[in-house]
Protein backbone atom coordinates (compact mmCIF):
# COMPACT_ATOMS: atom_id res chain seq x y z
CA UNK A 1 0.00 0.00 0.00
CA UNK A 2 2.80 2.70 0.93
CA UNK A 3 4.98 1.36 -1.60
CA UNK A 4 1.88 2.55 -4.09
CA UNK A 5 1.22 5.76 -2.58
CA UNK A 6 4.76 6.83 -3.15
CA UNK A 7 4.85 5.65 -6.53
CA UNK A 8 2.24 7.21 -7.72
CA UNK A 9 3.38 10.51 -5.85
CA UNK A 10 6.53 10.27 -8.11
CA UNK A 11 4.38 9.43 -11.08
CA UNK A 12 2.22 12.66 -10.47
CA UNK A 13 6.03 15.28 -10.20
CA UNK A 14 6.15 15.04 -13.82
CA UNK A 15 2.54 15.86 -14.64
CA UNK A 16 2.54 18.16 -12.46
CA UNK A 17 5.38 19.73 -13.99
CA UNK A 18 3.75 19.53 -17.28
CA UNK A 19 0.48 21.27 -16.04
CA UNK A 20 1.91 24.22 -14.40
CA UNK A 21 3.59 24.83 -17.69
CA UNK A 22 0.83 24.79 -19.42
CA UNK A 23 -0.47 27.06 -16.71
CA UNK A 24 2.10 29.86 -17.08
CA UNK A 25 2.21 29.42 -20.75
CA UNK A 26 -1.41 30.46 -20.83
CA UNK A 27 -1.25 33.53 -18.74
CA UNK A 28 2.19 34.78 -21.26
CA UNK A 29 0.30 33.70 -24.46
CA UNK A 30 -2.19 36.33 -23.94
CA UNK A 31 -1.56 39.53 -25.40
CA UNK A 32 0.33 41.95 -23.21
CA UNK A 33 1.24 38.75 -21.09
CA UNK A 34 -0.15 39.20 -17.44
CA UNK A 35 -0.32 43.11 -17.67
CA UNK A 36 -2.90 43.34 -20.26
CA UNK A 37 -5.55 44.54 -17.64
CA UNK A 38 -3.38 47.42 -17.31
CA UNK A 39 -2.43 47.68 -21.15
CA UNK A 40 -6.30 48.52 -22.00
CA UNK A 41 -6.42 51.54 -18.68
CA UNK A 42 -6.37 54.76 -20.11
CA UNK A 43 -5.10 56.02 -16.83
CA UNK A 44 -2.25 54.10 -17.04
CA UNK A 45 0.70 55.56 -18.80
CA UNK A 46 3.24 53.47 -20.43
CA UNK A 47 6.35 54.83 -17.93
CA UNK A 48 3.96 52.41 -15.35
CA UNK A 49 3.42 49.91 -17.13
CA UNK A 50 7.16 49.22 -17.83
CA UNK A 51 7.61 50.37 -13.78
CA UNK A 52 5.34 47.83 -12.94
CA UNK A 53 6.62 45.24 -15.46
CA UNK A 54 10.14 45.81 -13.40
CA UNK A 55 8.58 45.90 -10.38
CA UNK A 56 6.69 42.23 -11.04
CA UNK A 57 9.66 40.84 -12.20
CA UNK A 58 8.28 40.30 -15.78
CA UNK A 59 11.27 41.50 -17.67
CA UNK A 60 13.16 38.71 -16.20
CA UNK A 61 13.71 35.47 -18.80
CA UNK A 62 10.39 33.60 -19.10
CA UNK A 63 12.68 30.21 -17.23
CA UNK A 64 13.85 32.71 -14.47
CA UNK A 65 10.07 33.89 -14.17
CA UNK A 66 8.69 30.13 -14.41
CA UNK A 67 11.21 28.62 -11.88
CA UNK A 68 10.32 31.79 -9.47
CA UNK A 69 6.56 31.41 -10.30
CA UNK A 70 6.98 27.47 -9.31
CA UNK A 71 8.86 27.86 -6.05
CA UNK A 72 6.47 30.49 -5.05
CA UNK A 73 3.34 28.38 -5.97
CA UNK A 74 4.85 25.28 -3.53
CA UNK A 75 5.38 27.67 -0.70
CA UNK A 76 1.67 28.66 -0.74
CA UNK A 77 2.48 31.96 -1.63
CA UNK A 78 -0.45 32.36 -4.56
CA UNK A 79 0.50 36.30 -5.60
CA UNK A 80 -2.50 38.84 -5.14
CA UNK A 81 -5.95 39.24 -6.78
CA UNK A 82 -6.30 41.62 -9.17
CA UNK A 83 -9.46 42.55 -8.55
CA UNK A 84 -9.27 42.93 -4.81
CA UNK A 85 -5.88 42.79 -4.05
CA UNK A 86 -6.35 40.10 -1.63
CA UNK A 87 -4.26 37.51 -1.56
CA UNK A 88 -5.19 34.42 -3.59
CA UNK A 89 -4.84 31.55 -1.24
CA UNK A 90 -7.21 33.27 1.11
CA UNK A 91 -9.97 34.29 -1.79
CA UNK A 92 -9.55 30.29 -2.87
CA UNK A 93 -9.82 28.68 0.70
CA UNK A 94 -13.12 30.73 1.93
CA UNK A 95 -15.00 29.42 -0.73
CA UNK A 96 -13.99 26.00 -0.86
CA UNK A 97 -16.70 25.02 1.90
CA UNK A 98 -19.54 25.86 -0.15
CA UNK A 99 -18.11 24.36 -3.17
CA UNK A 100 -17.90 21.28 -0.76
CA UNK A 101 -21.27 21.48 -0.10
CA UNK A 102 -23.19 21.42 -3.42
CA UNK A 103 -20.50 18.79 -4.96
CA UNK A 104 -20.98 16.60 -1.71
CA UNK A 105 -24.68 16.78 -2.37
CA UNK A 106 -24.72 16.35 -5.57
CA UNK A 107 -22.61 13.26 -5.66
CA UNK A 108 -24.73 11.49 -2.34
CA UNK A 109 -27.97 12.09 -4.64
CA UNK A 110 -26.27 10.74 -8.16
CA UNK A 111 -24.94 7.89 -5.96
CA UNK A 112 -28.21 7.22 -4.46
CA UNK A 113 -29.52 7.26 -8.16
CA UNK A 114 -26.84 5.62 -9.92
CA UNK A 115 -26.59 2.09 -7.91
CA UNK A 116 -30.03 0.90 -8.00
CA UNK A 117 -30.71 2.30 -11.82
CA UNK A 118 -27.81 0.48 -12.80
CA UNK A 119 -28.59 -2.84 -10.29
CA UNK A 120 -31.80 -2.81 -11.98
CA UNK A 121 -31.21 -2.22 -15.35
CA UNK A 122 -29.03 -4.77 -16.22
CA UNK A 123 -31.50 -7.41 -14.97
CA UNK A 124 -34.72 -5.69 -15.89
CA UNK A 125 -35.45 -5.46 -19.72
CA UNK A 126 -38.48 -2.52 -19.34
CA UNK A 127 -36.68 -1.07 -16.62
CA UNK A 128 -33.57 -0.81 -18.64
CA UNK A 129 -35.49 -0.08 -21.84
CA UNK A 130 -37.33 3.26 -20.12
CA UNK A 131 -33.71 4.01 -18.27
CA UNK A 132 -31.01 3.43 -21.33
CA UNK A 133 -33.61 6.57 -22.91
CA UNK A 134 -33.63 8.70 -19.71
CA UNK A 135 -29.37 8.11 -19.27
CA UNK A 136 -28.68 8.63 -22.88
CA UNK A 137 -30.73 11.93 -22.18
CA UNK A 138 -28.71 13.04 -19.42
CA UNK A 139 -25.50 12.72 -20.87
CA UNK A 140 -26.79 15.29 -23.72
CA UNK A 141 -28.07 17.87 -21.62
CA UNK A 142 -26.38 21.27 -21.86
CA UNK A 143 -26.23 21.88 -17.77
CA UNK A 144 -26.67 25.80 -18.22
CA UNK A 145 -29.58 25.38 -20.29
CA UNK A 146 -31.69 22.87 -17.72
CA UNK A 147 -30.58 24.99 -14.82
CA UNK A 148 -31.80 27.73 -16.27
CA UNK A 149 -35.02 25.82 -16.49
CA UNK A 150 -35.08 24.56 -13.66
CA UNK A 151 -34.37 28.30 -12.27
CA UNK A 152 -37.15 29.38 -14.66
CA UNK A 153 -39.66 26.46 -13.04
CA UNK A 154 -39.13 25.89 -9.40
CA UNK A 155 -38.21 29.37 -8.48
CA UNK A 156 -39.88 31.69 -11.06
CA UNK A 157 -43.21 30.25 -12.20
CA UNK A 158 -43.87 28.15 -9.14
CA UNK A 159 -41.74 29.83 -6.86
CA UNK A 160 -41.14 26.59 -4.34
CA UNK A 161 -37.70 27.26 -4.27
CA UNK A 162 -35.22 30.10 -3.80
CA UNK A 163 -33.57 30.83 -7.25
CA UNK A 164 -30.05 32.27 -6.52
CA UNK A 165 -27.74 32.27 -3.27
CA UNK A 166 -26.59 29.58 -0.37
CA UNK A 167 -28.71 31.01 2.22
CA UNK A 168 -31.26 34.44 2.82
CA UNK A 169 -29.19 37.29 3.85
CA UNK A 170 -31.34 37.46 7.39
CA UNK A 171 -32.44 33.59 7.33
CA UNK A 172 -31.72 30.73 9.64
CA UNK A 173 -32.10 27.49 10.19
CA UNK A 174 -31.24 23.95 7.96
CA UNK A 175 -34.40 24.55 6.13
CA UNK A 176 -33.11 27.43 4.50
CA UNK A 177 -29.85 26.64 3.57
CA UNK A 178 -31.21 23.10 2.18
CA UNK A 179 -34.02 24.92 0.25
CA UNK A 180 -31.53 26.78 -1.48
CA UNK A 181 -28.98 23.62 -1.75
CA UNK A 182 -32.05 21.66 -4.11
CA UNK A 183 -31.62 23.15 -7.03
CA UNK A 184 -27.95 23.29 -7.85
CA UNK A 185 -27.53 19.81 -5.86
CA UNK A 186 -30.07 18.24 -8.57
CA UNK A 187 -28.96 20.21 -11.32
CA UNK A 188 -25.14 18.93 -10.61
CA UNK A 189 -25.90 15.05 -9.59
CA UNK A 190 -28.37 14.81 -13.20
CA UNK A 191 -25.14 14.34 -15.29
CA UNK A 192 -23.55 12.21 -13.16
CA UNK A 193 -26.36 10.14 -12.24
CA UNK A 194 -27.09 9.43 -15.74
CA UNK A 195 -23.27 8.85 -16.45
CA UNK A 196 -22.80 6.77 -13.79
CA UNK A 197 -25.86 4.30 -14.10
CA UNK A 198 -24.51 3.63 -17.24
CA UNK A 199 -21.38 2.23 -16.94
CA UNK A 200 -22.60 0.59 -13.76
CA UNK A 201 -25.16 -1.21 -16.06
CA UNK A 202 -22.50 -1.91 -18.09
CA UNK A 203 -20.18 -3.18 -15.46
CA UNK A 204 -23.07 -5.35 -14.11
CA UNK A 205 -23.57 -6.69 -17.52
CA UNK A 206 -20.20 -7.99 -18.39
CA UNK A 207 -20.65 -9.45 -14.32
CA UNK A 208 -23.87 -11.05 -14.82
CA UNK A 209 -22.64 -13.08 -18.63
CA UNK A 210 -19.91 -14.95 -16.60
CA UNK A 211 -20.02 -18.45 -15.76
CA UNK A 212 -19.64 -18.07 -12.01
CA UNK A 213 -22.84 -15.97 -11.95
CA UNK A 214 -24.42 -19.14 -13.63
CA UNK A 215 -23.00 -21.47 -11.43
CA UNK A 216 -24.22 -19.90 -8.26
CA UNK A 217 -27.73 -19.71 -9.67
CA UNK A 218 -26.98 -23.25 -10.48
CA UNK A 219 -26.51 -23.96 -6.87
CA UNK A 220 -29.87 -22.17 -5.85
CA UNK A 221 -28.72 -18.95 -4.84
CA UNK A 222 -31.06 -16.49 -3.96
CA UNK A 223 -31.83 -13.87 -6.37
CA UNK A 224 -30.69 -10.93 -4.07
CA UNK A 225 -27.91 -12.68 -3.02
CA UNK A 226 -26.80 -13.77 -6.88
CA UNK A 227 -27.43 -9.65 -7.69
CA UNK A 228 -25.88 -7.94 -4.23
CA UNK A 229 -23.14 -10.06 -2.94
CA UNK A 230 -22.23 -12.03 -5.94
CA UNK A 231 -22.01 -9.63 -8.54
CA UNK A 232 -21.98 -6.01 -7.48
CA UNK A 233 -18.84 -6.33 -5.51
CA UNK A 234 -17.51 -7.59 -8.63
CA UNK A 235 -18.55 -4.54 -10.83
CA UNK A 236 -17.64 -1.72 -7.95
CA UNK A 237 -14.09 -1.72 -8.40
CA UNK A 238 -13.93 0.06 -12.00
CA UNK A 239 -17.15 1.90 -10.89
CA UNK A 240 -15.35 3.20 -7.86
CA UNK A 241 -12.81 4.27 -11.05
CA UNK A 242 -14.88 5.78 -13.12
CA UNK A 243 -17.08 7.87 -10.09
CA UNK A 244 -13.47 9.14 -8.68
CA UNK A 245 -12.03 10.18 -12.26
CA UNK A 246 -15.20 11.98 -13.15
CA UNK A 247 -14.09 14.63 -10.69
CA UNK A 248 -12.76 16.83 -13.28
CA UNK A 249 -15.91 16.70 -14.80
CA UNK A 250 -17.36 17.96 -11.35
CA UNK A 251 -15.17 20.80 -11.55
CA UNK A 252 -16.27 21.94 -15.15
CA UNK A 253 -20.45 21.24 -13.60
CA UNK A 254 -19.47 23.50 -10.82
CA UNK A 255 -18.26 26.14 -12.54
CA UNK A 256 -22.00 26.13 -14.27
CA UNK A 257 -23.97 25.38 -11.45
CA UNK A 258 -22.50 27.99 -9.77
CA UNK A 259 -22.66 30.84 -11.65
CA UNK A 260 -26.43 29.96 -12.44
CA UNK A 261 -27.19 29.85 -9.05
CA UNK A 262 -25.05 32.73 -7.17
CA UNK A 263 -23.58 29.95 -5.15
CA UNK A 264 -20.53 31.24 -3.51
CA UNK A 265 -18.14 28.30 -4.33
CA UNK A 266 -14.51 28.30 -5.67
CA UNK A 267 -17.11 27.66 -9.48
CA UNK A 268 -18.57 30.95 -9.26
CA UNK A 269 -15.14 32.59 -8.06
CA UNK A 270 -13.49 31.26 -11.34
CA UNK A 271 -16.67 32.56 -13.62
CA UNK A 272 -16.19 36.18 -11.74
CA UNK A 273 -12.21 35.99 -11.98
CA UNK A 274 -13.02 35.00 -16.02
CA UNK A 275 -14.86 38.24 -16.29
CA UNK A 276 -12.03 40.17 -14.75
CA UNK A 277 -9.52 38.55 -16.26
CA UNK A 278 -7.89 38.10 -12.79
CA UNK A 279 -5.29 35.67 -13.94
CA UNK A 280 -3.64 35.01 -10.75
CA UNK A 281 -7.22 33.54 -9.31
CA UNK A 282 -7.30 31.98 -12.75
CA UNK A 283 -4.01 30.10 -12.59
CA UNK A 284 -4.33 28.96 -9.19
CA UNK A 285 -7.83 27.32 -9.82
CA UNK A 286 -6.53 25.60 -13.00
CA UNK A 287 -3.28 24.10 -10.63
CA UNK A 288 -5.85 22.98 -7.75
CA UNK A 289 -8.16 21.63 -9.73
CA UNK A 290 -5.51 19.32 -11.66
CA UNK A 291 -4.30 18.51 -7.93
CA UNK A 292 -7.52 17.45 -6.95
CA UNK A 293 -8.06 15.36 -10.25
CA UNK A 294 -4.59 13.73 -9.41
CA UNK A 295 -5.29 12.91 -5.57
CA UNK A 296 -8.65 11.87 -6.53
CA UNK A 297 -6.99 9.42 -9.24
CA UNK A 298 -4.86 8.00 -5.73
CA UNK A 299 -7.98 7.59 -3.60
CA UNK A 300 -8.86 5.87 -6.68
CA UNK A 301 -6.00 3.27 -6.86
CA UNK A 302 -5.87 2.86 -3.01
CA UNK A 303 -10.18 2.72 -3.00
CA UNK A 304 -9.90 -0.27 -5.32
CA UNK A 305 -7.19 -2.30 -3.99
CA UNK A 306 -9.13 -2.46 -0.46
CA UNK A 307 -12.07 -3.32 -2.38
CA UNK A 308 -11.02 -5.95 -4.58
CA UNK A 309 -8.12 -7.82 -2.84
CA UNK A 310 -7.23 -9.62 -6.32
CA UNK A 311 -5.34 -6.36 -6.90
CA UNK A 312 -3.46 -6.53 -4.19
CA UNK A 313 0.39 -6.83 -3.77
CA UNK A 314 1.27 -10.14 -2.69
CA UNK A 315 4.46 -8.97 -1.09
CA UNK B 1 -36.42 -21.66 -6.28
CA UNK B 2 -39.41 -19.84 -7.85
CA UNK B 3 -37.37 -16.53 -7.76
CA UNK B 4 -34.49 -17.71 -9.13
CA UNK B 5 -36.38 -19.34 -12.35
CA UNK B 6 -37.67 -15.68 -12.67
CA UNK B 7 -34.10 -14.53 -13.47
CA UNK B 8 -33.28 -13.11 -16.77
CA UNK B 9 -31.54 -15.07 -19.57
CA UNK B 10 -27.51 -15.35 -18.11
CA UNK B 11 -26.05 -14.06 -20.70
CA UNK B 12 -27.96 -10.83 -21.83
CA UNK B 13 -28.65 -11.21 -25.87
CA UNK B 14 -27.36 -8.14 -28.12
CA UNK B 15 -29.77 -5.18 -27.97
CA UNK B 16 -29.65 -4.55 -31.14
CA UNK B 17 -34.08 -4.78 -31.48
CA UNK B 18 -34.60 -2.85 -28.18
CA UNK B 19 -32.62 0.45 -29.48
CA UNK B 20 -32.70 -0.40 -33.55
CA UNK B 21 -35.32 2.46 -33.90
CA UNK B 22 -34.35 5.10 -32.06
CA UNK B 23 -30.74 5.71 -33.81
CA UNK B 24 -32.56 5.39 -37.05
CA UNK B 25 -34.75 8.37 -36.17
CA UNK B 26 -31.19 10.03 -33.95
CA UNK B 27 -29.65 9.55 -37.54
CA UNK B 28 -32.08 10.85 -39.74
CA UNK B 29 -32.46 13.93 -37.78
CA UNK B 30 -28.79 14.57 -37.48
CA UNK B 31 -29.07 14.50 -41.25
CA UNK B 32 -32.14 16.95 -41.27
CA UNK B 33 -30.35 19.30 -39.28
CA UNK B 34 -27.03 19.25 -41.29
CA UNK B 35 -29.02 19.53 -44.87
CA UNK B 36 -31.59 22.50 -43.00
CA UNK B 37 -28.27 24.30 -41.39
CA UNK B 38 -26.93 24.00 -45.13
CA UNK B 39 -29.66 25.49 -47.06
CA UNK B 40 -30.80 28.22 -44.20
CA UNK B 41 -30.29 31.33 -46.69
CA UNK B 42 -33.02 29.61 -48.65
CA UNK B 43 -35.61 28.29 -46.18
CA UNK B 44 -35.49 31.01 -43.28
CA UNK B 45 -38.43 32.95 -43.25
CA UNK B 46 -36.42 36.13 -42.43
CA UNK B 47 -33.12 37.75 -42.95
CA UNK B 48 -30.09 36.72 -40.13
CA UNK B 49 -29.69 40.43 -39.20
CA UNK B 50 -33.08 42.40 -40.10
CA UNK B 51 -34.04 44.30 -36.98
CA UNK B 52 -37.46 45.06 -36.65
CA UNK B 53 -37.92 47.57 -33.87
CA UNK B 54 -41.85 47.34 -33.48
CA UNK B 55 -41.55 43.73 -32.59
CA UNK B 56 -38.84 43.84 -30.14
CA UNK B 57 -39.34 40.70 -27.69
CA UNK B 58 -42.25 39.50 -29.43
CA UNK B 59 -44.11 36.36 -28.60
CA UNK B 60 -43.95 32.76 -30.60
CA UNK B 61 -47.02 33.21 -32.61
CA UNK B 62 -47.29 32.76 -36.28
CA UNK B 63 -45.35 35.33 -38.16
CA UNK B 64 -42.49 34.39 -35.78
CA UNK B 65 -42.41 30.99 -34.80
CA UNK B 66 -39.61 31.31 -32.35
CA UNK B 67 -40.52 34.35 -31.42
CA UNK B 68 -37.86 37.80 -31.74
CA UNK B 69 -35.31 38.80 -29.47
CA UNK B 70 -34.13 41.72 -27.84
CA UNK B 71 -33.66 43.71 -31.76
CA UNK B 72 -36.94 42.30 -32.98
CA UNK B 73 -34.62 39.79 -35.20
CA UNK B 74 -37.01 36.24 -35.97
CA UNK B 75 -35.32 33.78 -33.75
CA UNK B 76 -36.28 30.60 -35.76
CA UNK B 77 -33.83 32.26 -38.93
CA UNK B 78 -31.26 32.75 -36.00
CA UNK B 79 -31.47 29.05 -34.75
CA UNK B 80 -31.12 27.64 -38.28
CA UNK B 81 -27.93 30.05 -39.29
CA UNK B 82 -26.81 29.27 -36.08
CA UNK B 83 -26.95 25.68 -36.53
CA UNK B 84 -23.97 26.33 -39.35
CA UNK B 85 -21.93 27.46 -36.25
CA UNK B 86 -22.72 25.03 -33.81
CA UNK B 87 -22.88 22.09 -36.06
CA UNK B 88 -19.62 22.87 -37.87
CA UNK B 89 -17.48 23.56 -34.60
CA UNK B 90 -19.12 20.24 -33.35
CA UNK B 91 -18.17 18.48 -36.32
CA UNK B 92 -14.67 19.67 -37.21
CA UNK B 93 -13.61 19.96 -34.03
CA UNK B 94 -14.43 15.80 -33.70
CA UNK B 95 -12.60 15.12 -36.51
CA UNK B 96 -9.67 17.15 -35.61
CA UNK B 97 -9.56 15.43 -31.91
CA UNK B 98 -10.10 11.89 -33.44
CA UNK B 99 -7.01 12.80 -35.80
CA UNK B 100 -4.60 13.79 -33.14
CA UNK B 101 -6.09 10.89 -30.70
CA UNK B 102 -5.27 8.38 -33.73
CA UNK B 103 -1.59 9.79 -34.13
CA UNK B 104 -1.21 9.75 -30.59
CA UNK B 105 -3.00 6.33 -29.60
CA UNK B 106 -1.32 4.97 -32.78
CA UNK B 107 2.39 6.17 -31.95
CA UNK B 108 1.96 5.28 -28.48
CA UNK B 109 0.55 1.89 -29.20
CA UNK B 110 2.74 0.82 -31.46
CA UNK B 111 6.14 2.05 -30.26
CA UNK B 112 5.50 1.80 -26.96
CA UNK B 113 8.55 2.02 -24.51
CA UNK B 114 9.71 5.52 -23.47
CA UNK B 115 7.67 7.09 -26.70
CA UNK B 116 4.47 5.72 -25.16
CA UNK B 117 5.54 6.51 -21.48
CA UNK B 118 5.39 10.76 -22.47
CA UNK B 119 2.68 10.43 -24.38
CA UNK B 120 0.53 9.00 -22.01
CA UNK B 121 1.65 11.07 -19.27
CA UNK B 122 0.68 14.10 -21.40
CA UNK B 123 -2.68 12.38 -22.18
CA UNK B 124 -3.18 11.93 -18.20
CA UNK B 125 -1.88 15.51 -17.78
CA UNK B 126 -4.39 16.63 -20.01
CA UNK B 127 -6.91 14.31 -18.54
CA UNK B 128 -6.22 15.94 -15.12
CA UNK B 129 -6.93 19.51 -16.14
CA UNK B 130 -10.70 20.30 -16.00
CA UNK B 131 -11.44 20.84 -19.63
CA UNK B 132 -13.89 23.39 -19.40
CA UNK B 133 -11.88 25.99 -17.20
CA UNK B 134 -9.08 25.69 -19.18
CA UNK B 135 -10.65 25.78 -22.70
CA UNK B 136 -12.74 28.99 -20.88
CA UNK B 137 -9.40 30.58 -19.78
CA UNK B 138 -7.61 29.99 -23.28
CA UNK B 139 -10.66 31.37 -24.85
CA UNK B 140 -11.05 34.48 -22.51
CA UNK B 141 -7.08 35.23 -22.70
CA UNK B 142 -6.85 35.09 -26.80
CA UNK B 143 -10.52 35.70 -27.60
CA UNK B 144 -10.43 33.35 -30.70
CA UNK B 145 -12.17 33.19 -34.10
CA UNK B 146 -14.39 30.92 -34.82
CA UNK B 147 -11.94 28.45 -36.89
CA UNK B 148 -9.71 28.59 -33.99
CA UNK B 149 -12.26 27.99 -31.40
CA UNK B 150 -12.72 24.68 -33.56
CA UNK B 151 -8.87 24.41 -33.01
CA UNK B 152 -9.12 24.76 -29.55
CA UNK B 153 -12.26 22.75 -28.89
CA UNK B 154 -10.61 20.07 -30.77
CA UNK B 155 -7.08 20.10 -29.08
CA UNK B 156 -8.95 19.58 -25.96
CA UNK B 157 -10.49 16.78 -26.81
CA UNK B 158 -8.38 13.94 -28.09
CA UNK B 159 -7.49 12.13 -25.03
CA UNK B 160 -10.36 9.53 -25.22
CA UNK B 161 -10.01 8.53 -28.62
CA UNK B 162 -5.71 8.36 -28.26
CA UNK B 163 -6.33 6.18 -24.98
CA UNK B 164 -9.00 4.21 -27.60
CA UNK B 165 -6.95 3.58 -30.11
CA UNK B 166 -4.13 2.89 -28.11
CA UNK B 167 -5.43 0.36 -26.56
CA UNK B 168 -6.96 -0.88 -30.18
CA UNK B 169 -3.46 -0.56 -31.60
CA UNK B 170 -1.49 -2.80 -28.49
CA UNK B 171 -4.00 -5.42 -29.29
CA UNK B 172 -3.71 -5.48 -32.84
CA UNK B 173 -0.33 -5.34 -33.45
CA UNK B 174 0.39 -8.71 -31.64
CA UNK B 175 -1.09 -10.24 -34.45
CA UNK B 176 -0.09 -12.85 -37.00
CA UNK B 177 -0.95 -10.38 -39.73
CA UNK B 178 1.62 -7.70 -38.56
CA UNK B 179 4.40 -9.38 -38.13
CA UNK B 180 3.77 -10.85 -41.88
CA UNK B 181 3.71 -7.50 -43.16
CA UNK B 182 6.57 -6.43 -41.03
CA UNK B 183 8.45 -9.42 -42.54
CA UNK B 184 7.71 -8.59 -45.93
CA UNK B 185 9.80 -5.25 -44.87
CA UNK B 186 6.67 -3.02 -44.48
CA UNK B 187 7.66 0.28 -42.53
CA UNK B 188 6.57 1.20 -39.34
CA UNK B 189 4.34 3.69 -40.84
CA UNK B 190 3.23 1.55 -43.29
CA UNK B 191 2.09 -1.34 -41.06
CA UNK B 192 0.26 1.42 -38.99
CA UNK B 193 -1.79 3.13 -41.58
CA UNK B 194 -2.06 0.48 -44.07
CA UNK B 195 -3.07 -2.51 -41.98
CA UNK B 196 -3.22 -1.37 -38.13
CA UNK B 197 -5.40 2.05 -38.73
CA UNK B 198 -8.20 0.23 -40.54
CA UNK B 199 -8.52 -2.21 -37.66
CA UNK B 200 -9.65 0.67 -35.76
CA UNK B 201 -11.63 2.46 -37.37
CA UNK B 202 -14.98 1.36 -35.82
CA UNK B 203 -13.80 2.22 -32.12
CA UNK B 204 -12.64 4.98 -33.43
CA UNK B 205 -15.74 6.25 -35.00
CA UNK B 206 -17.62 5.38 -31.76
CA UNK B 207 -15.37 8.02 -29.92
CA UNK B 208 -15.38 10.61 -33.01
CA UNK B 209 -19.37 10.91 -33.12
CA UNK B 210 -19.59 11.15 -29.00
CA UNK B 211 -16.87 13.78 -29.82
CA UNK B 212 -19.14 15.71 -31.83
CA UNK B 213 -22.02 16.27 -29.21
CA UNK B 214 -19.14 17.10 -26.75
CA UNK B 215 -17.92 19.34 -29.05
CA UNK B 216 -21.54 21.22 -29.45
CA UNK B 217 -21.74 20.90 -25.90
CA UNK B 218 -18.16 22.56 -25.42
CA UNK B 219 -18.97 25.36 -28.14
CA UNK B 220 -22.04 26.27 -25.93
CA UNK B 221 -20.95 26.46 -22.75
CA UNK B 222 -18.18 28.86 -23.99
CA UNK B 223 -20.38 30.87 -25.54
CA UNK B 224 -22.85 31.04 -22.42
CA UNK B 225 -20.14 32.66 -20.69
CA UNK B 226 -19.36 34.67 -23.45
CA UNK B 227 -16.42 33.55 -24.29
CA UNK B 228 -17.02 31.81 -27.21
CA UNK B 229 -18.53 32.64 -30.57
CA UNK B 230 -18.93 36.34 -30.28
CA UNK B 231 -22.07 38.17 -31.29
CA UNK B 232 -22.89 38.81 -34.17
CA UNK B 233 -22.57 35.92 -35.24
CA UNK B 234 -25.52 33.65 -34.12
CA UNK B 235 -24.45 29.99 -31.97
CA UNK B 236 -27.05 28.44 -30.17
CA UNK B 237 -24.77 29.04 -27.45
CA UNK B 238 -24.24 32.92 -27.59
CA UNK B 239 -28.18 32.89 -27.71
CA UNK B 240 -28.34 31.19 -24.67
CA UNK B 241 -25.75 34.18 -23.30
CA UNK B 242 -27.63 36.63 -24.92
CA UNK B 243 -31.57 35.21 -23.37
CA UNK B 244 -30.54 34.33 -19.67
CA UNK B 245 -31.15 37.37 -17.75
CA UNK B 246 -34.25 37.72 -19.67
CA UNK B 247 -35.49 34.15 -18.56
CA UNK B 248 -38.35 35.10 -16.76
CA UNK B 249 -39.97 37.56 -19.16
CA UNK B 250 -38.92 36.25 -22.66
CA UNK B 251 -38.12 32.10 -21.34
CA UNK B 252 -38.58 30.90 -25.41
CA UNK B 253 -35.55 32.93 -26.02
CA UNK B 254 -33.72 30.22 -24.13
CA UNK B 255 -36.11 27.27 -24.71
CA UNK B 256 -35.10 27.31 -28.23
CA UNK B 257 -31.76 27.24 -28.82
CA UNK B 258 -31.25 25.43 -25.04
CA UNK B 259 -33.85 22.53 -26.65
CA UNK B 260 -31.80 22.11 -30.04
CA UNK B 261 -28.39 21.63 -28.75
CA UNK B 262 -29.84 19.15 -26.26
CA UNK B 263 -31.84 17.63 -29.27
CA UNK B 264 -28.36 17.25 -31.57
CA UNK B 265 -26.23 15.67 -28.48
CA UNK B 266 -28.93 13.29 -27.75
CA UNK B 267 -28.67 12.35 -31.87
CA UNK B 268 -25.12 12.26 -31.40
CA UNK B 269 -24.86 10.31 -28.45
CA UNK B 270 -28.17 7.95 -29.61
CA UNK B 271 -25.85 6.89 -32.68
CA UNK B 272 -22.45 6.86 -31.07
CA UNK B 273 -24.27 4.07 -28.62
CA UNK B 274 -25.36 2.47 -31.40
CA UNK B 275 -22.24 2.31 -33.53
CA UNK B 276 -20.81 0.79 -30.14
CA UNK B 277 -22.94 -1.76 -29.50
CA UNK B 278 -22.97 -2.84 -33.21
CA UNK B 279 -19.06 -3.39 -33.35
CA UNK B 280 -18.97 -5.35 -29.49
CA UNK B 281 -21.52 -7.40 -30.97
CA UNK B 282 -19.40 -8.52 -34.16
CA UNK B 283 -16.08 -8.66 -32.38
Amino acid sequence: MTRLIVRRCAQSVPLLFVISLLVFALIHAAPGGPLSTYLENPNVRPEDIARLRQAMGLDRSLSAQYVAWMLAFLRGDWGYSFADGRPVLERLTERVPATLELVGAASLIALALALPIGVFAATHRRFDRLTTFLTVAGISLPVFWFGLILQLLFAGWLGWLPSSGRATFDGDGIGDRLAHLVLPATLLAAVFAAAWSRYLRRAMQHIIGRPFIRAARARGVRRTALLLRHSLPNALPSFVTVVLLDASIMASGAVVTESIFSWPGVGSLFAESLVKRDYTVLMAFLMCGSITVMVLNLIADIAVQLIDPRTRDVS
Amino acid sequence: MSDATSLPPIAPPTRRRVTSRAPRTAAVLLIALVVLAAVAPLIAPYAVDAIDLANRRAAPSAEHWFGTDELGRDLLTRILYGAQVSLAIGLVSALLSAAIGAAVGATAGYARGWIDDVLMRLTDAMLAVPRLPLLMIVSAVLQPSVPLLVVFVGAAGWMESARVVRAEIMSLAARDFVSAARAVGATPLRVVVRHLLPGVLSTASVATTLAIGRGILLESALSFFGVGVQPPTASWGNMLYQAQTTMTSEPWLAIFPGAMIFLTVLACNVVGDAIGAGSDGTS
